[in-house]
């Protein structure tokens, strides 16, 4: 369905091509992931499928893509609209109309289809995806999970053969991401779609996956198998594999069920240990929200909160997409005044302080990064981090060195990768070293070895006394680093506590280690292999 | 004419119509009263009928567009002096410039006739500005570009990127205001001002583009084979056409510059458009799943806007007096009863135009989630309890997933 013939392309003015000589062969019906680091090419080699790599994006690409049997070379996007459904990474930046029942017949509109026939066919994919509550909706008004199945709708609408999915699952939370998920197998069993999804939320993408590609990065070839072939080796596996790797189990499992179907001899010889207490150290008080209601127009973002955060703790906020994550977080980095209530940090309102004195205290990276970076290169923006807040030349390269080893300097930042850009607006907002760091949704666009390296800045930073609260949907990383766990349902705080005891015992937000050995409450491999390491020989 | 749903607002081109005739009437007069009056009926109607959209915001931004323009204007009159004798109000040192600058002075007698023209002037400018702005907030520039016959595909591509770019930029400067500020960058100011520009322009290309890039995607401009020859034809009849309306316009804009005040070349101009837009639909395959209704409000909307443009065309070819305003002598302008009637007549969309009626969500949901953070403008939303409820069990997978 899908074919890549010694592919390779090159963005004008890059040294070295981004697809380096790749031969990919995907068939009809199958969902195949793509994985692969930070930055090694995925989202190009999904935008080459229906011809924006190169048509809209220049560059220089040789070989042929077929789809279909249509080759790039000769259609360009528009004429391949009636096979392949490509939806980007930010699905609101597609969207072409502004009500729900539109987007879903623009493209039908531009295949000349048969009044008729779309009025079927978009009651047929309300239904298909549970949209039909919001047909009438303005898209602006829609949360992300909702807006993610608007943008498939908008492609399946034209019944495509193949759809093209970058990363639909980032921006969710994880009931959401199920539910994306569960529609499009639901398409590729009922329907007979080729899906080709990237996705670095492996946790999430793996029970679903037919096949996977590996993408290491320009100058290694892909690999291609069965999920389970490329995950035995895979430098890019979900916490599930590396718990059955560390366990040899065989044949290694793809599902939380499938594990815990074979985990009850490591449940036995967990028993008894217990996981290294995190504790919070009772650090000094930081910041704290007092009853702060947060409104627009109609609708209560954040209802009568109080919380405090005290430095040396690391505070995952957790909450459903909108229940106010977001708000709390530019409540306390003074982005907008409460409605009521009282915000302090370090004693002041920070509503109130100018920008300079404002990042002294407090950082915030946002959802979409690469808002904070406004640099020509890398080198550029690190270089303005330092003057703008009288910092040694050179802090700001270094900071960005410990997130991500190895950055090319001279490039631009609207040319990184989504990972690779949050990587550099962590290093700016780090540079001043503020005693309180908020992230929204750190880990988007990271890959394994990104997130790890994430993990291991934030410990450091909790130790070296920093404060950080962080909105993300994120389980995984909050198993690994948080202290403290808040979850807000609807504007409210509905949970505080111990990161431990709110992830373990919440369904939703679980981890996939503590789904696999529960009651026991372990949250990530690295407390499992810690404990195996202590544990006696046994005869 | 298929039935008016009753959700749906007005038909974006009867809002540009309407703001459009409100821009000519502007350009046709520079009594500083009849100016007001048509830039307080514009605002008046975008505070009556705008949406809660990301664009609705435009016109304050036009409104401060036109401030500017009017200081600009005055302070380039005070430096550079137009020499209107009159009262002097003060004297600046005359600059002395070398000889190949000769007919630019600096500097010299300011008198009060030359700044009131100079204010009058941009308040004419303003006023066609914010005509703009009033469109801009009132019109779904994402309806509007449905409208557009995808004849022409390049140039169906550079009106898209040029129509969504303003309401993107007004979006942008939000943003780019909080990211600022979280850089620890000023907001205020010049230097505010100048480190903005950069920013919010490129994103606000960004967005366009990525549109750009979505529409082709989904098959905007595909086509059909046609003859070499129907298709020579169909462009060059748009393309003379529209040079046609352009100038046509051009005329209407500046009176006396053409022969019957530009309406004849406009009138021709759309015929041609009208017969190449046509032969060259037979190219495109395009079906509409809800075609934008242009019914009574639609018509009534255009024809309010026609009657301001043409009161204020009617009154300067019959030579009413108190359309033009004189600074000598120095008076209070005089109000010509038939053109501001005209212009009162621009009122009418406040109350004939539909109200968009958008659909209250179940839960509460309806506005974004984190509009105060640096978000993309549609922010994610408190997600309202649709789709399958998602049953977990503690341990297990969730109980949702299809078979």
């Amino acid at each position: 369905m899908i074919g890549f013939a010694d592919v390779s392309f090159t963005y004008d003015g890059a040294d070295r091509p981004t697809l380096d000589r790749v031969d990919l062969t995907v068939g009809e019906g199958e969902l195949c992931v793509v994985v692969g680091p930070t930055g090694s090419g995925k989202t190009t080699l999904l935008r080459a499928v229906n011809g924006l790599v190169p048509h809209f994006t220049g560059g220089r690409l040789s070989g042929t893509v077929t789809v279909d049997g249509r080759s790039t070379r000769e259609y360009p996007p528009r004429e391949l609209a009636d096979v392949v459904g490509m939806v980007g990474q930010n699905p609101a930046a597609s969207f072409v109309t502004d009500s729900v029942e539109d987007e879903l017949a623009y493209t039908m509109e531009n295949l000349g289809l048969d009044p008729s026939v779309m009025r079927r066919r978009v009651e047929d994919t309300l239904d298909l995806l549970g949209l039909h509550e919001l047909r009438d909706r303005p898209l602006a008004t829609l949360s992300g999970g909702q807006q993610q199945r608007v943008a498939i709708g908008a492609v399946l609408t034209a019944s495509p053969r193949v759809l093209v999915l970058d990363e639909p699952t980032s921006a969710l939370d994880p009931a959401a991401a199920e539910e994306v998920l569960a529609s499009l197998t639901r398409l590729v069993h009922d329907l007979g779609l080729t899906v080709l999804l990237a996705e670095h939320r492996l946790e999430r993408v793996l029970p679903f996956a037919d096949t996977m590609v590996l993408v290491r990065g320009p100058g290694s070839p892909l690999v291609v198998g069965s999920a389970a072939d490329v995950m035995v080796d895979s430098p890019v596996a979900p916490p599930l594999v590396e718990l059955g790797r560390l366990a040899a189990w065989e044949p290694l499992p793809l599902s939380v069920r499938d594990a815990r179907r074979q985990a009850g001899g490591l449940r036995l010889r967990l028993h008894g240990a217990r996981p290294a207490t995190r504790d919070a150290p009772a650090g000094a008080p930081l910041a704290s929200v007092h009853s702060v209601t947060v409104r627009y127009d109609d609708v209560t973002a954040l209802d009568a909160v109080s919380l405090g955060f005290g430095s040396g703790e690391i505070v995952a906020v957790m909450g459903r997409n909108g229940s106010g994550k977001s708000t709390l977080l530019g409540q306390l980095a003074g982005v907008r005044r409460p409605s009521s209530g009282t915000v302090r940090v370090d004693g002041l309102d920070p509503a109130g302080l100018d920008p300079r004195a404002l990042v002294a205290r407090v950082g915030l990276v946002p959802q979409d990064a690469g808002v904070l970076l406004y640099g020509e290169t890398v080198a550029d923006e690190c270089a303005g981090a330092d003057r703008d807040t009288d910092l040694t030349p050179g802090t700001t390269a270094a900071v960005l060195e410990r997130v991500l080893p190895g950055l090319d300097l001279d490039r631009h930042p609207r040319d990184l990768s989504e990972g690779q850009r949050l990587a550099l607006a962590l290093a700016v907002v780090l540079a001043p070293a503020p005693p309180l760091l908020l992230l929204d949704e750190p880990t988007r666009g990271l890959d394994y070895p990104g997130k790890a390296r994430l993990v291991r800045l934030l410990a450091e930073l909790a130790a070296a006394g920093h404060g950080v609260v962080m909105a993300t949907h994120d389980v995984e990383l909050v198993a690994q680093v948080a202290t403290r766990a808040v979850v807000l349902a609807e504007g409210e705080v509905v949970g505080d506590g111990p990161a431990r005891e709110v992830v373990c015992h919440s369904p939703v937000f679980a981890p996939q280690v503590a789904k696999v050995l529960s009651p026991d409450p372990w949250l990530t491999v690295d407390e499992v292999r810690a404990a195996l390491s202590q544990e006696p020989v046994r005869g | 004419m298929p039935a008016r749903s009753g959700r749906r607002g007005l038909h974006p081109g009867a809002w540009w119509l309407w703001a459009a005739c409100l821009a000519g009437a502007a350009s046709r007069t520079t009594n500083p009263i009849l100016l007001l009056l048509i830039g307080s009926v514009a605002a008046f109607v975008v505070a009556a009928r705008r949406t809660s959209a990301p664009w609705s915001r435009s016109l304050a931004v036009f409104l401060r567009l036109g401030l500017a323009v009017i200081v600009l204007r005055v302070v380039l009159v005070v430096v550079f002096g137009n020499r209107l004798p009159g009262h002097v109000l003060f004297t600046l040192p005359h600059v002395p410039l070398p000889s190949w600058a000769e007919g630019v002075s600096v500097g010299g007698p300011v008198t009060a006739e030359a700044v009131l023209q100079a204010v009058v002037q941009g308040l004419r400018l303003a006023v066609v500005l914010l005509c703009f702005g009033a469109a801009n907030s009132l019109a779904s520039p994402y309806r509007l570009l449905r409208c557009l016959p995808a004849v022409l595909y390049e140039a169906g591509v550079a009106i898209t990127v040029a129509l969504a770019f303003a309401p993107e930029l007004v979006v942008a400067i939000g943003e780019v205001r909080a990211a600022r500020r979280l850089r620890g960058r000023p907001v205020r100011g010049f230097a505010g001002l100048r480190g903005m520009a950069v920013p919010v322009l490129e994103s606000g290309f960004d967005r366009s583009l990525q549109l750009a890039a979505s529409m082709d995607a989904r098959g905007y401009g595909r086509r059909v084979p046609v003859s070499a020859g129907a298709r020579r034809w169909a462009s060059g009849g748009t393309a003379v056409g529209l040079l046609l309306v352009v100038g046509g316009v051009y005329g209407v804009l500046v009176a006396g510059s053409l022969p019957g005040g530009g309406i004849p070349f406009v009138a021709l101009g759309a015929v041609l458009v009208g017969v190449g837009l046509a032969a060259g639909g037979r190219r495109t395959q395009r079906t509409r799943h809800r075609p934008d209704p242009w019914g009574t409000p639609e018509w009534l909307v255009s024809a309010s806007g026609a009657v301001v443009v043409g009161c204020l065309v009617g009154a300067g070819v019959l030579g009413v007096s108190g359309l033009q305003f004189s600074v000598y002598p120095l008076s209070l302008p005089t109000l010509p009863p038939v053109a501001a009637a005209g212009i009162l007549f621009g009122l009418l969309p406040a109350w004939v135009a539909p109200v968009e009626r958008r659909r209250t969500p179940s839960v509460r949901a309806g506005r974004p989630g984190t509009p105060d953070g640096p978000d993309r403008g549609r922010a994610p939303a408190a997600r309202p309890t649709t789709g399958p409820v998602v049953v977990v069990a503690p341990g297990g997978r969730t109980g949702d997933r299809a078979a």
